[in-house]
């Protein structure tokens, strides 16, 4: 079974994907693989590819190991672990040369599958299993747990590590733990009984996660809302946002419930549909309460009608956006960046909404809790947008941590004893001429403070009007609320590449890891690129210096029509031709190397040449 | 508007328990067409909620789209209001009374604005028993787009259009019943005697209101032929009974004979007190509910007056367990759970 290609040799350094099919128990298996690893200090970066299905679909999960800390997909894979053979055909022709394919021998490959150039190495494991198993779900279970086991003799995993995961995994099921390492043991030693172990492609102990943790962005996010105090929460169900709420009441139900009476300091309704959900997002927020909901696509495309009005009416509003691949349905399961610009302008007549763009689980944490003091204090909606990939897939991430002595900024409210105060009182007087207005809560005052709030034109003291004069006013007050609002958002991240560089990356949410390693990689190869990372809409005035101050800019995105270079051009009013995009939309997260590959095309004439060109595009390890 | 309402009041208008007269309970100039039902139906909301001494401010009045939902401008100036998005008013009642469950909420819809684009939100507004009223000002038609036949428009119908109506009309408390609702009635808005007790016993109703308030449309659909307009119901219309509302503070010192007069203790002391006329109708049973509405629909009669309240309703807030304080009133120190927490959480992400 020796390939005739040398087969790939690296420590630390590859792309391992898992083919299962779904509903067989293989996630918490895959996971348990990748978390050992990332407790042997190993930078990590699992990704599930999974059918919109419930069971009996090809699912896969790809885990990036990379010791140099890039946790974006590389491109290619260097192992298949192979127990579906649905996509065995499909699996086995995406091996790297030189790379090793691990499958289940109980029944004879396919002669025509087998690859010269790649390493073809058989478990037998529903034979084991029917030989230790009789329950059936049983068979099926431990079928995913021996794989792993005979990964860790194969690519040199520390067994006690794994012992410890899956005691930490059944903790409270403790009579689950020695039939999982029995499991262990079994793969564990068929490998090491058939195979010289370790492999071409191994580990070793590292010490390059530190005090970082693995952590879904949907998770974060729900937490992050938890944080900033939402107390109100209203949503319907969407994959791949679903986990944002659930995330949320996990942690409510521990933190959220009133000492004394057992009751519950939240509420989460679950709406009759998308337009419900953010009708009550933002009857609760116009009545004092933080309140948020978390959607995709299509829930967005059913809330543009609402978020006009939160805009025109100007009440905060938070909205979570776990993007996926549109339109229509698309592919519900797969991730893309492509509700940047329904979001952007979402609703009818002239309307801007903000976006902030996370890109790791941290971020999720901290834009998501943010998110409520923006709302407050611009009085607009806040649109968070993520991706499945950053939603639904474990991250290596910073800590979680939270400011314990910092405020929330609750804006511009009026108490009753300040409007006791004043003179008079107009909902929509720009009082402070940052054309930020103040705002009451029903039921403040017996007398004072009271307004109407509507999705018709008004005045400034909100009585309904038709004069074009006033609507026009009220459209350039709401114009230069724009303005204030651009000293509010988060500003770009800058790095710069220390050299001379005409031309740069703009990159955004989860294309941060493969962009950096493709800046890495274009840098190796002589092509200096400044980069920037875009973390809000709208834009500030470093956004646009940083594009100035660059001859070409690079925009990567994961859709069709660029459309966070539409939004660019639109804002700052740029030509076509600075701005070049890089783009992928298959529905699964932008890798490195497609980036690289991509930015060299793009170079003006082409007349770069790259240093390792073979290298680079394939193999495992990013140089090695 | 283009002129100004005048403020000038007679001196000596009564004053309730508050000090307020049935002034600081109106609102701007109302903008409909002269005659409208909606306008009377706003007269009983501000009578009702003066009669009850309900502090202004404490009310929260809301509405989707259209001639009805315009209407919160004309009652209640002193009371927060939201003109939404058409058909979407029960979403954002929802969302408010989460937020701040001590308030009224006073929700105001049309026919067109609930049993047709609001239908959705509507079911499930009653499913989950929100406290809160919901007026229906229901002419079966769409005025503010001139006079298009809505879904409560009967099948026959003919508006002055002079097209007959093609299909079945859904009648809202009939709906509302089906659904769940916990306190379904029917009324006029010619008939203040009947509407505006039945508009209080909904007020102090611990759950989801429904008043389906029949209010002829004059401009596009008050012609004899309609089964919406002033002259098909006043011969086709039949009282389930009459109701007294008696406010908590009230001694109750009348005693009528058993068997013919329901007392009802509200949630919050008050008692309404039903006089029933019609022998067939249990009010207390949605099942005898069903049956009589729909005898009479059937018949081609409008019945009216209370049609059925459930004593025992639960709330949403109840249902949710929610805190008994507001959410809205709620702190940084009751919401936030401090650093301690996450480093917990991050230790077992480890």
């Amino acid at each position: 079974m020796t390939a005739r290609v040398k087969s790939l040799q690296s420590v630390n350094d590859f792309v391992i994907k898992f083919a299962n099919v779904n509903g067989t128990g293989s996630a918490s298996a895959n996971k348990l693989f990748a978390k050992a690893l990332f407790r042997m200090g190993l930078p990590v970066c699992p990704k599930n590819i999974f059918p919109s299905n419930i069971q009996g679909l090809p699912t896969w999960y790809e885990v990036r190991v990379s010791e140099k800390g890039y946790l974006g997909r590389r491109g290619g894979v260097d192992i298949v672990l192979s127990v579906n053979p649905q996509s065995m055909a499909q699996d086995i022709k995406e091996i790297e040369p030189g790379g090793y394919f691990i499958y289940d021998n109980t029944k004879p490959l396919d002669l025509r599958l087998i690859r010269n150039d790649v390493t073809m190495m058989g478990l037998p494991l529903t034979r084991i299993c029917n030989e230790q198993y009789k329950d059936p779900r049983q068979r099926q279970l431990f079928k995913n747990v021996i794989y792993v086991g005979a990964l860790a003799a194969l690519l040199d995993i520390d067994f006690a590590v794994l012992t410890a995961l899956v005691a930490d995994q059944f903790k409270g099921k403790e009579k689950l733990i020695l039939p999982n390492i029995h499991a262990l043991e079994l793969g564990h030693k068929y490998a090491k009984e058939n195979f010289d172990c370790p492999i071409g492609i191994r580990v070793q102990k590292s010490d390059k996660v530190g005090d970082k943790i693995l952590i879904d962005g949907n998770t974060a996010l729900g937490l992050g809302a938890l944080y900033g105090g939402a107390s109100v929460v209203a949503w319907y169900p969407i994959t791949p946002s679903t986990s944002v709420v659930d995330a949320f009441e996990k942690y409510a139900k521990r933190v959220r419930i009133d000492p004394g009476t057992g009751r519950k300091n939240y509420a989460i309704v679950q709406a009759e549909d998308e337009l419900s959900a953010i009708g009550m997002v933002i009857g609760a927020s116009w009545n004092g309460a933080r309140s948020f909901t978390a959607t995709s696509g299509p829930g967005l495309s059913l809330m543009s009608e609402f978020l006009g009005l939160a805009y025109f009416a100007e009440i905060p509003t938070v909205l979570f956006d776990v993007q996926r691949a549109g339109p229509s349905t698309g592919m519900p399961t797969r991730t893309q960046q492509s509700d940047i610009l329904s979001a952007a302008y979402a609703s009818h007549g002239d309307t801007k909404h903000v976006l902030l763009f996370p890109s790791t689980p941290k971020e999720c944490f901290d834009m998501g809790a943010q998110s409520f003091d923006l709302a407050d204090r611009l009085q607009t909606p806040i649109l968070l947008l993520t991706d499945l990939d950053l939603g639904m897939n474990d991250n290596m991430s910073e800590p979680l941590e939270w400011d314990d002595s910092k405020e929330y900024d609750r804006g511009k409210v009026l108490s009753a004893d300040e409007l006791d105060k004043m003179e008079k009182f107009g909902r929509y007087l720009d009082v402070d001429g940052d054309a930020i207005c103040y705002r009451t809560y029903p039921g403040t005052h017996p007398e004072k403070g009271a307004f109407f709030t509507r999705g018709s034109s008004r005045n400034e003291m909100a009585v309904y009007t038709e004069k074009g004069e006033e609507y026009e006013e009220n459209m350039h007050r709401l114009m230069a609320k724009w303005e204030t609002i651009k000293e509010y958002v988060p500003g770009p991240e800058i790095i710069l590449c220390g050299k001379e560089a005409d031309a740069a990356v703009l990159y955004f949410g989860t294309s941060e890891e493969s962009s950096r390693e493709a800046v890495d990689y274009l840098a190796d190869e002589g092509v200096n690129l400044n980069a920037m990372r875009v973390r809000a809409f709208p834009f500030n005035k470093e956004v646009e210096n940083f594009i100035d101050e660059h001859e070409r800019v690079f925009v990567i995105e994961q859709n069709r029509d660029a459309q966070l270079r539409t939004l660019l051009m639109a804002e700052f009013e740029l030509g076509p031709d600075k701005l070049k995009s890089v783009l992928c939309f298959d529905g699964t997260p932008i890798s490195a190397r497609n980036i690289r590959k991509q930015i060299l095309q793009l170079l003006p004439g082409n007349n770069v040449t790259p240093l390792y060109p073979e290298k680079v595009a394939s193999g495992a390890g990013d140089k090695a | 508007m283009s002129y100004q309402k005048p403020k000038f009041r007679h001196p000596d208008l009564a004053v309730n328990e508050l000090g307020f007269t049935k002034a600081d309970y109106e609102g701007s100039l109302s903008t409909l067409c002269a005659g409208c039902g909606h306008d009377s139906i706003s007269g009983s909301i501000i009578r009702a909620c003066h009669e009850l001494s309900i502090p202004p401010h404490k009310i929260a009045k809301l509405s989707g789209i259209g001639c009805s939902s315009k209407s919160p401008a004309y009652f209640l100036g002193k009371s927060h209001g939201f003109n939404s998005v058409h058909g979407r008013m029960p979403s954002v009642v929802t969302g408010a009374a989460m937020a701040n469950r001590d308030l009224l909420y006073l929700g105001i819809s049309g026919d067109g604005d609930t049993a047709s684009i609001g239908m959705g939100q509507f079911a499930h507004v009653v499913r989950r028993n929100l406290n809160m009223v919901y007026i229906v000002m229901n002419n079966g038609c769409y005025g503010l787009t001139k006079g298009q036949d809505s879904a409560t428009a009967d099948e026959g119908s003919v508006s002055k259009k002079g097209d007959p109506n093609l299909f079945a009309g859904i009648d809202l408390a009939g709906l509302a019943l089906q659904l769940g609702a916990t306190f379904v009635a029917r009324s006029f808005s010619g008939d203040k005697e009947q509407l505006i007790p039945l508009i209080k016993a909904a007020m102090t109703h611990r759950g989801f209101a429904i008043i389906d308030v029949i209010s002829p449309c004059v401009t596009f659909n008050n012609n004899p032929e309609s089964t919406k307009s002033y002259e098909f119901f006043r011969d086709h219309a039949e009282a389930t009974g009459t109701v007294d509302f008696v406010p908590m503070r009230e001694e109750i010192k009348t005693r009528y004979p058993a068997g013919s007069t329901h007392e009802v203790t509200m949630h919050d002391g008050s008692v309404i007190r039903l006089h029933k006329t019609s022998q067939h109708l249990d009010p207390f049973n949605r099942v005898s509910a069903m049956r009589v509405l729909d005898e009479h629909r059937i018949k081609g009669d409008i019945l009216t007056g209370l049609i059925y309240l459930d004593k025992n309703s639960q709330e949403l807030h109840d249902v949710m367990q929610t805190s008994q304080r507001p959410l809205n009133e709620l702190s940084e120190d009751d919401l936030c759970p401090g650093n301690r927490l996450l480093k917990n959480i991050n230790a077992a992400l480890r």
